[in-house]
């Protein structure tokens, strides 16, 4: 008979391994990751570097969360809700006591590149360095520049409110020895200059898997090109998969189609709706068409993977019959008796993914809070969906929802009013 | 089937005009019919307000200076220009008004209430309702809104949340300022009073206030 390791025993060993690693990660975490691509020399400020930082800016929708709602642009303060508490963005005009203004363009380069602050301090992954660490050199220097070249606004950064231990440099010191790897961008060789320009934008600026990712329980995404849908549970939206078909895989869409969705936040398919237009808002609306046929040709091209489907609940009849005549009563004026919609007004839900994806969370967020698409230049005057959350009780909702998902062909499942309530 | 199934569906796609009417649905199902108030006296009647009031207290709401998520996570999307639009269309709409609501109070807290609108109190240097909103209460382009036609809840829970500071507008904030000043049951006896006057007829917000207004008020540029 073997002799059992004493629990002391088995608790040294433990703690040991854990002070190793901490060692090891405060030593990796803490040096420099590498040296980067060195500048190129003293930065020439001309016009069309700042309006080439402009334009990069809006790629990474910068602004997004660096503005607080109804706050001076740039100038941070927007709160970030995560699993471990609000971070808060920073200010980024160049006033120099509160933003960028005593920034070099080498810290500048540092933060986005290895994640530091000017004081060397590393900086939390809810800015993604991570994603950012694939920018060349070039486009760092140039949306400095850009960035140099705002009005300063005098604005404090706000402390942010993360709980303990994930408050602390040691956490995230550990964090990146778990989870980053600084690279700038490597193009395939194999692959076209388009797919190329797609994936240098998707993963890097455009921080795609920021929302469409899957993450770990300590907020990690473990692959850098899982596009596989993430939860964003603290929004309440589920950012679906882009390479799962039944979702938001668009491999089977026309290349125009997946242009003017991400151009003007609606097509013949489709309207955008929730943190996804707010993107296209701020972003995407204002790429050039090479960058929006290069990010199109990306996500056509990733690898398709199914997802499995949460278990349906019991069938329930009533529900779905109820769920038929509300239909009548509320929906069909728009969305047509069968479900065909008005094209190019609203959207037909027969057939619509948001109606049959596995989870049923963006279609009952849409059902209780309503939505316009995004006012972007090439659809400047959306229609909208009213807000039935005051209208309409949980069982109603739930009972359209069933009706949606098990008409015209669906077979996706009954909603309960227990998952309603959940979304609210 | 599936070919038998689009085709059905193209059929019996609903008529729907290209307007900013239909665009202004996802308003009207809380707002009540073209936004004549919903019944609940909560959601309150747009149709009628000055465009100008209309379109800043959508920005307000898109950039959280007025608290309510609904509004806000809606129209968070929309353009200036849009909003000023869909303002404008509900300033448009002339739509005949409730009937007054009987009060509920005695008849000192009406007086009460009654002197505040119309004297306002000079002693605590609290302006008069009419000195800003107008003489007949009915509004001033092109931000000033009128006071009569509202549920009593409405007035209420407005005058409420200005006092506790959940509404506010862009600063000098002149209403939250004169709304912390007034007692709970003073911000009952106005609403009662206010909710309890007849809308006289073809009534419109006044093109100009006769003096100045007796107070700046940032949301009024």
């Amino acid at each position: 008979m073997r002799s059992r390791p004493t629990v002391g025993a088995m608790v040294g060993v433990l703690l040991g391994a854990l002070a190793a690693l901490l060692v090891a990660a405060l030593l990796y975490g803490l040096s420099p990751l590498d040296e980067g691509e060195p500048a190129a020399g003293p930065l020439a400020i001309t016009p069309a570097l700042v309006e080439r930082g402009a334009y990069l800016a809006r790629a990474g929708n910068c602004m997004g969360c660096h503005t607080a709602r109804g706050g001076q642009p740039y100038a941070g303060g927007r709160a970030i809700p995560t699993p471990f508490g609000a971070v808060f963005s920073s200010n980024l005009t160049p006033d120099a006591a509160t933003g960028l203004g005593s920034w070099s363009a080498e810290q500048f380069w540092a933060a986005l590149h290895q994640g530091r602050g000017r004081d060397g301090r590393l900086l939390t992954p809810a800015f993604p360095y991570t994603n950012y660490a694939l920018l060349t050199r070039a486009d760092s220097d140039a949306l400095y520049v850009y960035l140099q070249s705002l009005r300063p606004v005098v604005q404090p950064h706000r402390a942010h409110e993360l709980r303990f231990p994930y408050n602390t440099q040691t956490a995230l010191a550990v964090w990146r020895a778990l989870y980053f790897r600084p690279a700038v961008f490597t193009p395939e060789p194999e692959r076209s200059a388009e797919w190329n320009r797609g994936a240098y934008l998707v993963e890097g600026l455009g921080h795609c898997n920021a929302c469409h990712a899957p993450r770990n329980s300590l907020g990690a995404i473990t692959d850098a090109r899982d596009l596989s849908g993430g939860a964003l549970r603290e929004l309440g939206w589920y950012a679906p998969s882009l390479q799962d078909p039944a979702e938001a895989g668009v491999a089977g869409w026309k290349p125009d189609e997946l242009r003017d969705w991400l151009k003007h936040g609606r097509n013949e398919r489709a309207s955008a709706l929730g943190p996804m237009s707010e993107v296209i808002l701020g972003s995407t609306q204002h790429l050039d068409e090479a960058d929006l046929r290069a990010m199109g040709a990306y996500l056509q091209a990733l690898p398709p993977q199914g997802k499995t489907r949460p278990r349906q609940p019991k069938p329930d009849p009533a529900l779905r019959e109820l769920g038929g005549k509300l239909y009548e009563r509320h929906c069909a004026s728009c969305h047509g008796e069968q479900g065909g919609g008005v094209a190019g007004i609203y959207p037909a839900l027969a057939g619509n993914r948001t109606v049959t994806m596995g989870p049923s969370d963006n279609l009952l967020r849409v059902m209780l809070r309503g939505g316009y698409a995004p006012a972007t230049a090439g659809n400047p005057r959306p229609f909208g969906m009213p807000p039935f959350a005051g209208v309409l009780s949980d069982r109603e909702l739930a009972a359209i929802a069933s009706h949606l998902r098990n008409s015209w062909g669906h077979r996706a499942g009954d909603v309960t009013p227990l998952d309603v309530l959940r979304v609210k | 089937m599936t070919l038998m199934l689009v085709a059905g569906a193209a059929a019996a796609a609903p008529a729907v005009e290209d307007s900013i009417a239909q665009r202004a649905m996802a308003c009207t199902l809380c707002h009540g019919k073209q936004g004549r108030a919903a019944a609940d006296g909560y959601h309150p009647r747009l149709a009628g307000k000055p465009q100008g009031y209309l379109y800043k207290q959508l920005l307000n709401f898109r950039d959280g200076r007025r608290d309510y998520g609904l509004m806000s996570d809606l129209i968070a999307p929309l353009s200036d220009a849009y909003l000023l639009e869909l303002a404008g269309h509900f300033a448009q709409l002339d739509l005949p008004y409730p009937a007054p609501q009987a009060p509920s109070v005695d008849t000192a807290t009406l007086a009460r209430g009654r002197a505040l609108v119309l004297q306002g109190d000079p002693l605590r240097k609290l302006p008069a309702c009419v000195q800003c909103h107008g003489e007949k209460l009915s509004g001033v382009q092109p931000f000033i809104p009128g006071l009569l036609g509202l549920p009593r809840d409405y007035l209420n829970g407005q005058l409420g949340a200005w006092r506790s500071g959940q509404r506010r507008a862009v600063a000098p904030d002149c209403m939250g300022h004169i709304a912390k000043q007034l007692k709970v049951e003073e911000i009952n006896a106005v609403s009662q009073w206010l909710a309890a006057q007849p809308m006289p007829p073809g009534s419109k917000p006044a093109a100009a206030l006769p003096e100045p207004l007796p107070m700046a008020c940032g949301g009024l540029q």
